[in-house]
């Protein structure tokens, strides 16, 4: 495995690559933006004032930004490399449930029943000591360790058979769907010292500092997005990079790039775990601010969602999923509170529109507008297709 | 003086001593006795039930069953009007007006309205009850079949006044298998007997019955008590009785993988259901169809709905749910076809999407319908109960037409596939699409049929799936996933991998079961089958040739 | 170019959009509920949201509360966990609501706990639960274990004379917690460790045929067998389909579950059911008058003459009434002057008797067993003769019996009575 190729040819180059990305620009510029504006706009300003951003909204941007980690990872082997992996839930969880365990044991005597090294679902199961896995994730840099280790090493694993025996394409995506639901079945056993059903919650503080308090909040919102930009940079030096061409030629002729003579899996293994560790980073900065992990986390249903922010915003322009993403779960949070009922509906529709008339997300739509104008036309339609009939016929029928 | 008042006061005492003991068994001998002690029925407890009901069969009289069996049935009633007991002809919800029937003479006795009648309750111990007393009048009945009912019923709760009946039937009886079964009973009878040559031939007589209750008592004879002596005091009937205990565990044993075969066997043939027609879909058009569970859940729903169409005549309306769930599935998967999926083709990761988003529309879908609720779906009396094949033995009917039924479906769609022109026509498109169509194939409309049939195969999945599982919105959710394992483990485009597959992933997991449990049985045949994959990234029966390498 | 005007475009849009809108006048109470309307918690919890839109919509036909109209202000977490503690904030928060009536699952509870103890909101608890919990700003209108598991195993042991016990529950916490409780209630009274048979299965586990096998297997060794169920959600109706297609009656090894009321079995063929139990502190088929104009009511309300009622919808009745008592006694819908003029309130409960909120959150109820019928509703066998106080901690668990908890006098959740300390999860 030659790792020459992966250095971007100079740093100057580096940068005029990201000048010459004007839409990523403009992304990094909001993050920044939003970096500064939120410390300014929930405690500095007032909470009478209509500028106030309120701990509510504050946790939910900081959500929408670890999502949009995720979906930078998914676009990272997606968009560029052609590995459409709907497992990577997994790994976002994995890595929040290595934040979950450093904050459980953060705890201490504080729990429900008082004991100071077992959290409290362990007393509970009459667990008599801490398992092996559990050692050590009373120190923060230990869970920093795991958070990248773990969903690094089993993409590790994963990937190398899979590559290795060319499993491609859709058997890949189903087999990443496989894996994710074996985990989700084993982390919701309570035998597994993983907190069952109910996962890690009841949070009390990080690093000392309380997690209920905003100032807290704040400094992971900050967190957050500075870890976003970083991601996102990363993402663009390796996408710009002699490398990136070698993905975008694996994505469009696989088999003409092995001909070629490129090692092929030993890249695609490569920026698989990259984008693994990526995601683990992502789920590990969500926990604090959600303040619960539960296994619920790992269901197939929300890797399929981050790929879908990926393909609403644009797949193969970083910032175009990201901005998907903050653009799907702000929908989301906005309808499952205005009209719950047609939330589905609007999700379903929009998966479907997506993928027959913006193929290449919001992004591609300067380029396509005849397509805007009929999907414009058909989100509408469909929407009050689907929900007239079925709110008439349920009216009738039920 | 006292010589009088001492046997005046051993008289009082006497009488006093005697009375209850007179009074707690007053001969039943006339009517009017009868309906006294039906009348305490209106305010005893469920206890005192019991006792009443035991009285009331004490004599034998058959002419008290129809009282007992109206008891058990919920059609004994107290009228309100003037407190009297009454048997109800039928207590059906829809009537308003219900006809009574004396309970003595069994004579009617007009009618009253459902307002003025209320229900002598039951409890399950003296249903139990019921069943037994019932069950002794029954003995000496008429249909051979009733008789059979009535000695397993009997031997369910053996008692010392079964058991003299037991007796007198056994000399009488003529049918062959009822008299085989009351020799059982009796034998368990022998078995207390003082003579240990009887209770020898006793074992020697079980030993080749497998129930579980003839089990249970020659174990009891093996058992110590606190001081260390065993129930069976002589030497040799223990060791009879242990060697039949052995006995009987082995062919337990030998007939319980029998039953775990039958459990991997029905679990598989479910999987086989639902991953046939995703064989199709995926396997011939390689459209990949994540509404495949949807697909089946809209199958289950027509058989909630032909049921609600013809509520007094369920069986008939599960056999018409079959093609009705498959022309209903059918038709939304060629409208899916037709509207979205045509314009994906050659694009299987952006179909995996769109039909996705295609699956919560129509899960929303049907629970704006039908609601979020779990809707109930009844089995026919032809479908339910199980085959008693022996004591150790038993399989249930329903699992058994499903696996007969997937079979069935099995053979038809292959049939379709080899032996028919649109089978002809799927196959050719499948393999070389081009040349299909300069032969002139309408490759368009072959590929909507293909897709129909797939989707149709997926309704009737959900016919046999509504079954035996929830029929509400997330029914295909449960699925999805396990009918991609089977296809892609069979082998995409292969049916006998999918057959084969299916069949085998259900035994294992059955057979892992009792071992691991049911979540570990899961994951291990998730990650078996990933590490398969990782070996044959084909499947067990991998399709070969250029036109396979290009599709993927 | 075009790529980036167009994204600052919709980074207005989002920004102008997210924005509150102008604040309108406010001359209602406002009354939050959260419960999942779609998912799969949807069947259980939308009944539970039409019931409270029913009460509140009965409370401002009679003129309103402190004078002011109540409004209700529905959200939907989906099911999904995280979402219950988002949308929490999003009623505390952002739209400032005095109540909120809510919640089903204990991960659902556990999830939202931290943001009412934070924010100081106040939250109605309507399903019956584990126990080992008790917060300042939760009030448990659910059964406790020694309201609902505690009576049924007696009455199995006592009428029933059940030796063999099979404690069969979904693999999480309610069910490990209650089974840990009756494991060593049963022990307690003497019964053989190899007569108890305990097991777990995961959520919507479909297919029983194995598991009903083994339970008939364990209950054909000549002793009187009864299943505890504590199976949740989706996996009773299977179970009970194969229960009747394998011919175990409930003469021979009944079943008592504590997740199984009317509505689950208006899903459910329940003619193979009939005799099963379910031990519940209110059923749909009891005769008190207050409980004929409730159905009635609801009805009315729903619009359809054939849905049921159940235990949740009761425990809400129950929990709104209390609360509306409250505000009225307090004069005021401030969180703090509610929580405390409300230990000790008492309601009318829909059985005919009264339900008292004790200092511990918790409210005083009866316990009923009942038996299904054919027509999917219960015919009381057994009841308790009184109401039972809730007990938040089990007296049958080593950990818990030394707790108590009391917002009265001890103001404390979690307080050990040995070591004189309060201690847990209130935040402080």
């Amino acid at each position: 495995m030659s790792l020459l190729k992966w250095r971007p040819t100079s740093v100057g180059a580096a940068w005029t690559m990201i000048e010459r990305d004007r839409g990523g620009s403009v992304f990094l510029a909001l993050v920044a933006a939003l970096a500064i504006a939120a410390p300014v706009l929930n405690q500095v300003v007032p909470a009478s004032s209509p500028f106030h951003l309120s701990t509510y909204s504050l946790t939910l941007v900081g959500k929408y930004m670890c999502y949009a980690m995720l979906a930078l990872a998914v676009d990272l082997i997606w968009g560029y490399a052609g590995i459409l992996s709907l497992g990577h839930a997994a790994f976002f969880a994995l890595g929040g449930y290595a934040m979950g365990m450093y904050l459980m044991r953060e705890i201490g005597p504080r729990g429900v029943y008082g004991d100071p090294i077992l959290p409290d679902f362990m007393v509970f199961l009459n667990w008599q000591k801490l398992p092996w896995f559990w050692v050590g994730f009373n120190h923060f840099w230990f869970a920093l360790i795991v958070i990248a280790a773990v969903p690094a090493a089993l993409a590790l694993v994963f990937g190398w058979f899979a590559f290795r025996s060319r499993v491609t394409g859709v058997y890949f995506s189903i087999m990443t769907q496989a894996l994710s639901y074996a985990l989700m079945l084993a982390f919701f056993r309570n035998d597994m010292g993983f907190g069952g059903n109910n996962g890690f919650t009841d949070f009390k503080d990080i690093l000392g500092f309380d997690l209920h308090e905003d100032g807290t909040r704040v400094t992971l919102v900050v967190v957050t997005a500075a870890a976003l930009a970083a991601s996102y940079l990363a993402c663009r030096a390796i996408v710009g990079s002699r490398a990136g061409r070698l993905f975008r030629a694996i994505r469009d002729a696989e088999s003409r790039a092995r001909f070629l003579g490129y090692r092929v899996e030993s890249y695609k293994l490569w920026v698989f775990v990259f984008s693994a560790v990526l995601a683990g980073i992502a789920g590990a900065l969500y926990v604090p601010q959600v303040g619960i992990i539960n296994p619920s986390e790992f269901a197939p249903i929300n890797s399929i969602e981050a790929v879908i922010w990926v393909a609403v915003g644009g797949r193969g322009t970083l910032f175009g999923a990201a901005m998907g993403a903050v653009l799907v779960n702000y929908a989301k949070t906005y309808f499952t509170g205005a009209l719950p009922e047609l939330w589905l509906y609007a999700l379903g529709a929009l998966f479907v529109l997506v993928t027959l008339f913006l193929p290449r997300g919001l992004v591609g739509l300067g380029a396509r507008r005849r397509r805007v104008v009929q999907a414009g036309v058909a989100a509408p339609v469909i929407w009050a297709l689907g929900s007239s009939v079925g709110v008439s016929l349920g009216s009738k029928l039920k | 003086m006292l010589g009088t008042k001492l046997q005046i006061t051993w008289l009082l005492l006497a009488v006093i001593l005697c009375a209850p003991r007179a009074l707690a068994q007053p001969p039943l001998r006339d009517v009017g006795d009868v309906r006294l002690v039906l009348d305490e029925l209106r305010e005893a407890s469920f206890v005192e039930k019991e006792r009443i009901v035991e009285r009331l069969s004490g004599r034998g009289d058959p002419s008290i069953r129809p009282v007992l069996s109206a008891l058990l049935e919920d059609r004994l009633f107290v009228r309100e009007s003037d407190r009297h007991v009454f048997i109800v002809k039928s207590a059906d919800d829809s009537l308003a007006s219900l006809e009574l029937i004396d309970p003595v003479s069994l004579a009617g006795a007009g009618s009253a309205s459902r307002d003025d009648l209320t229900k002598i309750g039951t409890n399950n111990q003296l249903r139990k009850r019921l069943r037994a007393l019932v069950a002794r009048f029954d003995l000496s009945g008429p249909d051979a079949a009733v008789r059979l009912a009535a000695v397993e019923e009997i031997l369910r709760s053996l008692d010392a006044e079964s058991l003299a009946l037991l007796r007198a039937r056994s000399a009488v009886e003529p049918n062959a298998g009822v008299r085989e079964q009351i020799e059982i009973g009796l034998g368990l009878a022998a078995l207390d007997s003082g003579d240990s040559r009887a209770r020898l031939d006793a074992i020697a007589a079980l030993t080749r019955t497998l129930r579980p209750q003839v089990r249970n008592r020659l174990a009891g004879l093996l058992e110590r008590a606190a001081d260390g002596s065993f129930a069976e005091s002589d030497e040799r009937v223990r060791q009879a009785a242990a060697q039949a205990v052995h006995a009987i565990d082995r062919w337990r044993a030998f007939y319980g993988v029998f039953e775990t075969l039958f459990f991997g066997l029905s679990v598989g043939s479910v999987l086989v259901l639902v991953a046939v027609g995703l064989a199709i879909t995926f396997g011939v058009m390689g459209v990949i169809n994540m509404a495949h569970g949807e697909l089946m859940m809209l199958g289950a729903y027509t058989t909630y709905v032909m049921q609600l169409a013809m509520p007094n005549h369920i069986g008939a309306a599960i056999l018409l749910a079959i093609p009705a769930a498959f022309l209903v599935a059918g038709m939304t998967g060629v409208i899916l076809e037709r509207t979205i999926i045509r314009f994906l083709y050659g694009r299987p990761l952006e179909t995996l999407l769109a039909t996705f988003g295609v699956s919560l529309v129509l899960q929303q879908l049907v629970r704006s319908v039908f609601s979020a609720n779990n809707r109930s779906v009844e089995t026919p009396a032809w479908m339910s109960g199980t085959l008693q094949i022996n004591g150790a033995l038993s399989i249930t009917v329903n699992r058994l037409c499903i696996i007969l039924f997937s079979l069935i479906v099995f053979a038809i769609l292959l049939i379709v596939l080899k032996r028919t022109r649109l089978g002809l026509d799927i196959r050719a498109v499948s393999q070389n699409r081009a040349m299909a169509q300069a032969m002139g194939i309408r490759t368009g409309w072959v590929d909507a049929m293909t897709f129909g049939l797939g989707s149709g195969i997926a309704g009737i999945a959900g016919v046999a799936l509504s079954q035996f599982t929830n029929v509400g919105p997330n029914l295909g959710q449960s699925y999805i996933i396990d009918s991609f394992m089977v296809v892609v483990f069979g082998g995409v485009g292969n049916l006998w991998g999918t057959l084969v597959g299916g069949l085998s992933m259900g035994v294992v997991d059955q057979l892992l079961e009792p071992y691991a449990g049911a979540v570990l049985a899961k994951i291990f045949v998730l990650v078996a089958l990933i590490v398969f994959i990782q070996r044959w990234p084909r499947g067990l029966f991998p399709q070969t040739g250029r036109a396979a390498e290009s599709q993927a | 170019m075009s790529s980036t005007l167009r994204f600052l475009t919709i980074g207005l849009l989002a920004a102008a959009l997210a924005w509150p809108g102008a604040v309108l006048a406010q001359d209602t109470i406002k009354v939050g509920v959260l419960h999942s309307l779609s998912g799969t918690m949807a069947i259980s919890e939308t009944t539970l949201k039409d019931t409270i839109l029913m009460l509140v919509d009965q409370q401002n036909k009679k003129g309103g509360l402190l004078g002011k109209k109540l409004e209700a202000v529905v959200v939907d977490p989906a099911s999904n966990w995280p979402l219950f503690a988002e949308k929490a904030r999003q009623l505390l928060e952002k739209d400032k609501v005095a109540v909120v009536f809510g919640c089903w699952t204990s991960v659902s509870r556990k999830s939202v706990l931290p943001v009412f103890e934070k924010d100081n909101g106040l939250l109605f608890y309507p399903v019956q639960y584990e126990g080992e919990e008790s917060s300042k700003n939760v009030i448990y209108t659910g059964a406790a274990p020694n309201q609902q598991a505690i009576p049924a195993v007696d009455y199995l042991m006592k009428d029933v004379a059940v030796k063999r016990w099979v404690l069969e529950g979904t693999d999480y916490v309610y069910p490990r917690t209650t089974n840990k409780i009756l494991e060593a209630y049963l022990k307690a009274k003497g019964v053989k460790a190899e007569d108890i048979s305990i097991n777990y299965t995961p959520f919507g586990y479909a297919d029983w045929q194995a598991r009903v096998a083994a339970i008939k297997k364990f209950g054909s060794a000549g002793k009187k067998t009864a299943v505890v169920s504590t199976i949740n959600g989706d996996a009773n109706v299977p179970f009970y389909k194969e229960l009747g297609n394998q011919r175990i009656s409930a003469e021979d090894i009944p079943v008592v579950a504590f997740s199984v009321g009317e509505e689950e079995l208006s899903g459910l063929d329940t003619k193979p059911l009939v005799g099963h139990l379910a031990a519940w502190n209110y059923f749909m088929s009891d005769k008190a008058p207050a409980n004929k104009v409730f159905i009635d009511q609801w009805h009315a309300y729903i619009k359809k003459p054939k849905r049921t009622t159940n235990d949740p919808m009761e425990a809400h009745y129950i929990g709104f009434n209390l609360w509306v008592k409250a505000v009225e006694k307090a004069r005021s819908t401030d969180v703090e002057k509610v929580i405390a003029a409300l230990p000790g309130l008492e309601v009318p409960n829909l059985t005919g008797g009264v339900a008292k909120l004790l200092p511990n959150h918790h409210v005083t109820k009866p316990v009923y067993i009942g038996e299904v019928r054919a027509d999917g509703q219960f015919d009381v066998v057994w009841k308790t003769s009184g109401t039972v106080p809730g007990d938040a901690w089990s007296d049958y668990l080593p950990g818990s019996k030394d707790i108590e908890a009391d917002w009265v006098t001890l103001k404390c959740g979690n307080y050990n009575t040995k070591t004189k300390m309060c201690s847990g999860q209130s935040y402080k």
